[in-house]
């Protein structure tokens, strides 16, 4: 396994927390401390005038996950919506490492935050496949990560991109050209003792591995797609995603002036929480650690009731009189990543708080807005067609990218 | 009313399809039909008129000696999961195929009722010389080659589906139901059975139930496969009209989804409480719980609307 950025502390390093691409566990008592994370990268928090600032700028209610935290820390947002205000548009970049065929919920979370970037700013996106690096990570065959890439790229399709807007790629279909003239211009800024420290390499890991980080360092910077922006060099580009992909885009901005580029943006999430509770991200290799997007409404009410970690109290008396452990409570922390309602969410809180709500009717409610959820996706995704899935992912002017 | 004996042999003739007819008394099972037709040659059948519990009904035709578990194999095949088939009352006999009891004949088909009726036969047919089936009555059989039966079923507008109904594949989460593409797009409404009112799902045409997961993306799975194996778009599998090409059935659909909702929304209650407010307070409650919804239908409609200009006009070459 990959080991900490800290490597210089060897000492500290079984007690600190542990995040970068390929692993994330906390240390002793199982949180993530997100405070501890943001000072150690050097991001910012999203503060609440921020969140304003979203709302002021794109006339619409700021999305849930910003609403609710889960969306919590960036790098240059400001510089973003000030260009943005100066009328100078960006293009957004998130991507996927298609290891496995089973989305779960927390995949999707940046893919839907996405969505609402896309429409509220009206801005282009481009959406990164890295099955290259899923075949040299997780010793997969090249013919089954590009499987893997498509069918993924059927369940991205279905959180609701415009195929207007949107270009979908493979690093196995699409490397080469200016995209891989970017790679070299970026590798030649990175020594491999550089990377060494940033990714954790060592001496035993293949060639692949640590020459890996610049194919997802460069879809920052516009003139990768030369198809999509040709005479916009100039264009930013801000990259949702979950902290844990800090570390490739640190480089990136590192290496991005010296090569004559913007630094790309970035705003950043929280893991989404396993259904046992915080201690770590989900696990596609659990299937009871999370809610998945196959699931039927009948495996979404076993698995929330049986698996769902509860803050409640062990009686009901209990419960009456202590009220909830909001804090380590997985049907709240659900709730609000996916109940759009504040006032109602409020009040579950208060109530459950209190203990006047008992866990199965949080639960209850939790069932439910998750099965709606799932179903949406799922429909949406029966329609998605492996012609769809060419149109968003062949290489193709996109006209009315901005409109 | 639905067809009769009579009107069906004639269109079957019209068709200039070749079979031989028997008479004999009402015959209610196989093997009292056996003690009249059996000895001819050829092969007898066993129908069965079958439904599941979001209300989709199967015929199921076979020969008399297959094996057939509905509950644990078809049913999971067909993606109903574990018991999700069983017969269909008697009720649905007369209602939807409108044939008597003991009766139950793939050419029950020719009726406009049994229009969503889905026909799974038994791939054994086809080695036989001929079949014998009911034309609507049980005070005869008919003989002809199943390869006449699919010439009548396609005149019909429907699809002939072959299939090893002892085979028992595994279905799990990497292996979906092989039959999912079998299982009806629309459902038959019965008037007695309850139906989920006023559904928020809007109409079951496309509807995808809880229970059914691996189902629809089994089919669009199988059928894309397909689409992609023949490049040309005049593809072996025939196009399902669906809410994301077809503008009517789109309208249709959004119609459907806002009028019952504002059905649901207007009750005594909500007249009391909010009294001339109530269409104000309808429409905000539209808008606040249908937006997500449809413009996700929008946006797949759009995107499906791009992807076949963007097929007609472009020539992908096959992934290295």
């Amino acid at each position: 396994m990959e080991k900490t950025n800290a490597r210089e502390d060897e000492k500290e390093e079984v007690e600190e927390q542990v995040v970068n691409p390929w692993e994330v566990s906390a240390k002793g008592d199982g949180k993530i401390d997100y405070d501890k994370l943001i000072d150690k990268f050097g991001c910012q928090r999203i503060d609440q005038a921020l969140i304003d600032r979203v709302h002021r700028l794109t006339s619409r209610p700021p999305h849930v996950f910003l609403r609710r935290g889960v969306f919590f820390a960036h790098r240059d947002f400001n510089e973003i919506l000030d260009a943005y205000e100066r009328g100078e548009k960006f293009y957004l970049y998130t991507g996927r490492g298609p290891s496995s065929e089973a989305l779960h919920l927390g995949h999707l979370v940046p893919f839907m935050f996405t969505k609402y970037l896309q429409d509220a700013f009206k801005v282009p996106l481009v959406i990164q496949l890295t099955d290259d690096e899923k075949c040299m990570w997780k010793n997969l065959s090249v013919e089954e990560c590009q499987r893997l890439a498509r069918e993924n790229a059927k369940d991205i399709i279905a959180c609701g991109f415009d195929v207007t807007k949107t270009f979908i790629f493979s690093d196995f279909d699409y490397v080469g050209g200016a995209f891989y003239k970017n790679m070299v211009r970026v590798a030649k800024c990175v020594t491999y003792n550089k990377v060494v420290g940033i990714f954790g390499f060592t001496a035993e890991d293949h060639i692949g591995k640590i020459s890996f980080p610049p194919v997802q360092a460069v879809p920052s910077f516009p003139n990768s797609f030369p198809h999509l922006f040709s005479g916009k060099d100039d264009l930013r580009c801000l990259i949702p995603c979950a902290i844990d992909q800090d570390p490739y885009f640190r480089m990136t901005r590192d290496v991005a002036p010296r090569i004559g580029y913007h630094k790309p943006a970035l705003i950043e999430s929280l893991f989404f929480p396993a259904l046992q509770g915080e201690t770590g991200k989900m696990s596609a290799s659990d299937p009871n650690s999370a809610i998945y997007v196959t699931d039927s409404g009948k495996d979404i009410k076993n698995k929330i009731n049986k698996y769902a970690f509860s803050g409640g109290r062990d009686s009901i008396e209990l419960h009456r009189q202590l009220g909830a452990n909001l804090e380590v409570d997985i049907p709240i922390k659900y709730l609000s990543f996916f109940l759009e309602d504040d006032a109602e969410l409020q009040h579950i809180k208060e109530e459950y708080g209190a203990g006047r709500l008992l866990t199965g009717e949080v639960k209850k409610r939790l069932i439910e807005v998750l099965t709606e959820l799932v179903e949406r996706h799922r429909r949406a995704r029966a329609a998605v067609t492996d012609e769809m899935v060419d149109a968003f992912m062949a290489v193709r002017p996109l006209p009315n990218m901005f409109n | 009313m639905g067809y009769s004996k009579d009107q069906l042999l004639t269109r079957l003739q019209e068709l200039h399809i070749d079979f031989a007819q028997y008479e004999h008394p009402v015959v209610l099972t196989v093997e009292a039909q056996a003690k009249h037709v059996g000895h001819l040659g050829g092969a007898l059948s066993k129908n069965l008129f079958l439904k599941d519990k979001k209300n989709r009904f199967y015929i199921v035709s076979a020969l008399p000696n297959t094996k057939l578990d509905l509950k644990a194999v078809l049913s999971q095949r067909l993606g109903l999961g574990k018991g999700g088939l069983r017969m269909a009352p008697e009720e649905a006999l007369q209602e939807i195929l409108q044939v008597p009891l003991g009766c139950v004949t793939p050419f029950a088909l020719v009726n406009e009722s049994a229009r969503h009726v889905s026909l799974l036969l038994d791939q054994g047919f086809k080695a036989q010389e001929c079949c014998f089936f009911h034309p609507l009555a049980n005070d005869m059989s008919i003989s002809l080659n199943v390869r006449d039966l699919d010439k009548f079923l396609k005149s019909i507008g429907k699809d002939s589906s072959y299939v090893d109904l002892e085979a028992n594949p595994s279905v799990g989460k990497d292996q979906p139901p092989d039959l999912a593409t079998l299982v009806p797009s629309g459902s038959t409404v019965l008037p007695d059975p309850p139906e989920r009112a006023a559904s928020l799902q809007g109409p079951t045409e496309n509807y995808v139930s809880d229970n059914q997961p691996t189902a629809v993306t089994a089919k669009s799975v199988k059928q894309s496969n397909n689409t992609q194996n023949v490049k040309d778009k005049t593809a072996t599998v025939p196009h399902q009209t669906s809410s994301f090409d077809n503008p009517e059935q789109f309208v249709e659909e959004i119609l459907d989804k806002t009028s019952s909702l504002v059905l649901t929304e207007i009750t005594e209650e909500t007249i009391k409480q909010h009294g001339e407010q109530l269409g104000a307070v309808i429409s905000d409650k539209i808008r606040k719980r249908l937006f997500t919804e449809l413009k996700s239908l929008a946006t797949t409609f759009k995107n499906t609307a791009y992807t076949e200009g963007f097929c007609a006009g472009t020539y992908q070459p096959k992934r290295a």
